[in-house]
């Protein structure tokens, strides 16, 4: 390992590190609102709750159903027609960011409603019996008694994002985990191997620390 | 209930149901025959059989009765968080049952509820907890942070404004609760079960600010309960539930004092030893020959040696064979079971006579 291989690396993880954190944080946000969005509203379809409504929930809770067990690769190369359609390439960061988008919506829905579901049905008792309006209740009782969990919930969701752009860097996408491969792997190179596994296990970490603390801010249990 | 009242409360003029209170002018709250029948996919479960029941303003009721009696169903169509399968229940005049949406939402303002788990905003400080109900009601801020600190003080947790509710014991969860539940200035108070998970200091503590709540502020208190001491301790009034029914009902002295309902009796013998259980009773009746009389000893100032007179002058033996006096609201009450032995007739004479004294009701024998 001389200097020139390093004057060739160091640029190329950077460029790696760039891509993955694009695609990580664009699906992020995106997932994040499109997710937490039908996570409220599958709440809120249940029976017996605010907007009850059997065909939104029953249609919505199977369409999750249905994704969720999929395995990610799998979900990638089949909607690439999709993908295409969206972005006009079915190649490079960008395009890894519609699957990506898609399958982490589909695990922010079902972790919003379960923490929503979750929280204590005694609080929404008493925000009742005070006279907020059920809409009330969702908005200043259900959701904010469910940020803690819930932002442990997409701490997790933040992590598996990274873990899964490590998988679309294979089918193209770029970032570290194609890095990994190419460079890495199909050389027999295990030093750029242990530097991006490294790099991932830092940036994980990072994310489940920053979680915790946050979570533990709104949370006061 | 098999005893035979012999009329003595009437014909003495005793104030044996006087309450603690001047009769109240108006009633706060009233159960028109209700009825609520859960129904689920297989089976329907009657959980209220037309109840009708009246709670003067002004009043601490106490609802008592064991587990699935159905008190927490009655308690909760109060502010329609149940509305009964049929029957009306009315809040100060205001038919509460048969309020949809707004009106509903609105009237729920003033009716104040607590719980045996508190209920509190975890994600809120005790001062935003207290302050959320007035956000509710559109109370304007610096209005909000004045009230906030009064009911504070008045709960005593004026140091444990900014704490979060993981921090506070159960006590001062339930005086945040009971605050919380303050804040609108409600004209009632609900309470289910609120000193259920408290131990008996706090519990004591709890029902003294409930009892200062209702002094102070001349709330009405509706309170459920499984714990007959609770209603001992503080209520006027008393209902006694059972299998979905009020099986009897009447001011706290008169049901601690006269039990009348089999159901009655166990509740009060449980922390008054001195009402015989029906199962203490049949061992008495086993155990003494002569005629048994339950006195009521609700009459302290009588100053007639009534059983020393009677043995006296009917020529009868009087032997006390069960009994206890106790306080309760600040009177004295409790009940005896005098044996009279002698000549038939002459015990009969004596009981019309103790009756002219005091409440007495003959426990026959078989
Ligand atoms: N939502 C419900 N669905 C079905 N049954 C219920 C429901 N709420 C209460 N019950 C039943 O009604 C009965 C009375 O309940 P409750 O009013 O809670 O009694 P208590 O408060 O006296 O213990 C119980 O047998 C209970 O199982
Ligand atoms: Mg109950």
């Amino acid at each position: 390992m001389d200097e020139a291989y390093f004057t060739a690396l160091i640029p190329r993880i950077w460029q790696a590190l760039a891509e993955t954190g694009l695609m990580v944080s664009v699906s992020f946000l995106l997932a994040g609102i499109l997710g937490v969005g039908l996570g409220l509203l599958l709440y809120a379809s249940r029976p017996g709750n605010l907007l009850e409504n059997r065909v939104v929930f029953g249609v919505l809770n199977a369409v999750i159903n249905i994704i969720r067990p999929v395995p990610f690769l799998i979900v990638a190369v089949s909607i690439i027609p999709f993908t295409r359609l969206i972005v006009g390439t079915s190649i490079g960061p960008l395009a890894a960011t519609v699957p990506l988008v898609l399958v982490a919506s589909v695990a922010i829905a079902r972790i919003s409603e379960s923490n929503l579901v979750a929280v204590d049905p005694g609080a929404v008792e008493a925000g009742a019996a005070m006279g907020a309006s059920p809409a009330r209740v969702l908005f200043t009782i259900v959701i904010p008694e469910a940020l803690g969990p819930l932002v442990l919930g997409l701490t997790y969701i933040f992590v598996a994002l990274v873990d899964a752009t490590a998988v679309a860097g294979v089918v193209g996408g770029g970032g570290l985990g194609h890095l990994a491969i190419t460079y890495g792997y199909q050389r027999f190179d295990w030093f750029v191997v242990g530097v991006i596994v490294l790099i991932l296990i830092v940036l994980v970490q990072s994310a489940q620390l920053l979680g915790n603390w946050i979570s533990r801010r709104v949370m006061h249990a | 209930m098999t005893s035979i009242l012999i009329r003595g409360r009437e014909t003495s003029g005793l104030p044996a149901t006087a309450t603690v209170k001047a009769p109240p002018v108006t009633t706060a709250i009233e159960f028109r025959d209700v009825s609520k029948t859960f129904v689920t996919r297989r089976t329907s479960f009657s959980a209220l059989t037309n109840v009708s029941l009246s709670i003067p303003r002004g009043d601490i009721f106490g609802i008592v009765g064991y587990s699935g009696a159905g008190k927490s169903t009655l308690l909760r169509t109060v502010n329609a968080l149940e509305r009964p399968t049929s029957g009306s229940v009315f809040v100060n005049g205001h038919e509460i049952s048969a309020l949809r949406g707004r009106a509903l939402y609105q009237a729920r303002q003033r009716i104040g509820m607590i719980f045996q788990q508190f209920n509190l905003l975890q994600s809120r400080t005790v001062f935003a907890n207290i302050a959320y109900p007035l956000a509710l009601a559109g109370v304007a801020k610096p209005e909000v942070v004045d009230r906030v600190e009064e009911l504070l003080e008045f709960v005593g947790l004026s140091d444990k404004a900014f704490a979060y509710p993981s921090r506070l014991s159960g006590g001062q969860k339930q005086r945040v609760g009971i605050a919380r539940a303050l804040a609108n200035r409600p004209d009632v108070l609900i309470s289910d079960e609120a000193t259920s998970a408290l131990d008996p200091d706090t519990t004591a503590e709890v029902l003294e600010l409930l009892k200062r709540t209702n002094a102070e502020y001349g709330i009405t208190i509706a309170l459920v309960t499984h714990e007959i001491d609770v209603v001992r301790s503080i209520a006027d009034r008393v209902a006694v539930m059972e299998r979905g029914e009020v099986v009897e009902h009447g001011t706290a002295y008169r049901v601690f004092s006269r039990p009348e309902h089999p159901t009655t009796r166990r509740f009060v013998s449980s922390v008054l030893q001195h009402v015989p259980s029906d199962e203490t009773l049949d061992r008495i009746r086993r155990t003494h020959s002569g005629r048994l009389v339950q006195i009521a000893i609700d009459n302290p100032d009588a100053s007639d040696p009534y059983l020393s007179r009677i043995s006296r002058e009917h020529g009868v033996d009087a032997t006390v064979v069960f009994g206890g006096v106790s306080e309760i609201a600040a009177k004295l009450f409790g009940s005896l079971i005098v044996e009279l032995s002698g000549d038939d007739r002459a015990v009969d004479a004596a009981i019309r006579d103790l009756a002219r004294t005091v409440s007495v009701t003959e426990v026959p024998h078989g």
